[in-house]
């Protein structure tokens, strides 16, 4: 009885696994074709519903989505007994990765001016500005 | 005495899977922090063409498209694979196992085939500031899907030879974090490498 008890919970564990994994694979092929399909358009200059940065907009959400989608059906995050270190773990280290990312491009998109010679610097803030002498 | 004894034992493996469980989510974290350092350096870097050519005219997406779908299908193979050991079928395990070695190497082959073209083409990591966070990028990932192969290969003789001992249990769901957090690194690659670069 005990051990048909055991059997048949694994068994409910398996299936439950099944349709998540399941679950977890179609949505990803959906979501890759959803962000596939508009910029193949795109670039055969087959005219789309999106400009530019209405596409990179959307290949952003649409690659967050799945990984939300393959952390929580493949990986299974959050669903850990508590105390919920790999969850906590996993934020954290979420956290950095945004700071690290973000932040080096918004050093870097503000060095120009930064990592110059200060005769080149004028140069640099003239061409920026749209003027560089040659047309005084 | 022994009853007592094997309680003990039982209690103790299972901790230990639950630590080296843990340890390993933390190592695929700071893998995590590696590949973050890579796309930010390839965010910076990827319109340092160098009068060489820039992404727009480099890739072949439906190419991209299908090693895309190879590396998803491989990943729900090694869910297939983890529903095998929950239902303690060895030989399924094997099967699903031996499918995912085989898709991760059609990957695999793609992605060298695509870095043999633009090597040959002269776009090599030597040409251009872009060229080099790129291959760096996709290279490391590749490098990453390279020691996957190989450990499912051990894992395959090890099940083969001692079965679904408590041992192979936790190598199997290491593999298996490994392999997932692999796929969603590509989806990133895909996303901002691949289909951004096209645009």
């Amino acid at each position: 009885m005990a051990r048909q008890n055991i059997s048949s919970t694994t068994e409910h564990e398996a299936q439950n696994l099944l349709l998540m994994y399941s679950a977890g694979f179609v949505l990803s092929i959906v979501l890759t074709f959803a962000a596939y399909w508009p910029v193949s358009r795109h670039v055969n200059s087959l005219h789309g519903i999106f400009d530019h940065t209405a596409l990179i907009m959307v290949i952003t959400v649409l690659a967050i989505t799945q990984l939300i989608v393959q952390l929580l059906l493949f990986l299974h995050i959050g669903q850990d007994a508590k105390p919920r270190v790999r969850l906590l773990t996993f934020l954290f280290a979420a956290f950095a990765l945004l700071i690290l990312v973000f932040g080096s491009f918004w050093i870097m998109a503000h060095l120009n001016y930064n990592m110059q010679s200060p005769a080149n610097t004028d140069k640099a803030i003239m061409q920026d500005e749209g003027f560089d002498g040659s047309h005084r | 005495m022994s009853n007592h004894n094997t309680a003990l034992d039982a209690t103790h493996e299972a901790n230990q899977s639950q630590k080296s469980l843990f340890g390993f989510w933390v190592y695929i974290l700071t893998d995590c922090m590696l590949f973050a350092t890579l796309f930010a350096a390839y965010g910076v870097l990827h319109n340092n063409t160098a009068g060489g050519p820039s992404s727009r005219s480099l890739f072949d997406l439906p190419f991209v498209l299908r090693e895309t779908l190879i590396l998803l299908t491989s990943s729900f193979t090694t869910g297939l694979m983890t529903i095998a050991v929950v239902r303690n079928k060895a030989k399924q395990a094997i099967m699903w196992l031996a499918v995912t070695f085989a898709l991760g190497a059609w990957f695999l082959v793609l992605e060298l085939t695509e870095f043999r073209h633009l090597v040959h083409e002269g776009n090599s990591w030597q040409r251009s500031g872009f060229l080099s966070s790129y291959f760096t990028l996709v290279g490391t990932h590749g490098v990453h899907i390279t020691v996957g192969l190989l450990w499912a290969l051990c894992l395959i003789i090890l099940i083969a030879k001692r079965g679904l001992q408590q041992h192979n249990v936790r190598r199997l769901t290491l593999f298996g974090l490994f392999w997932h957090f692999l796929d969603i690194v590509w989806i990133f690659i895909f996303s901002v490498v691949y289909l951004m670069g096209a645009l």
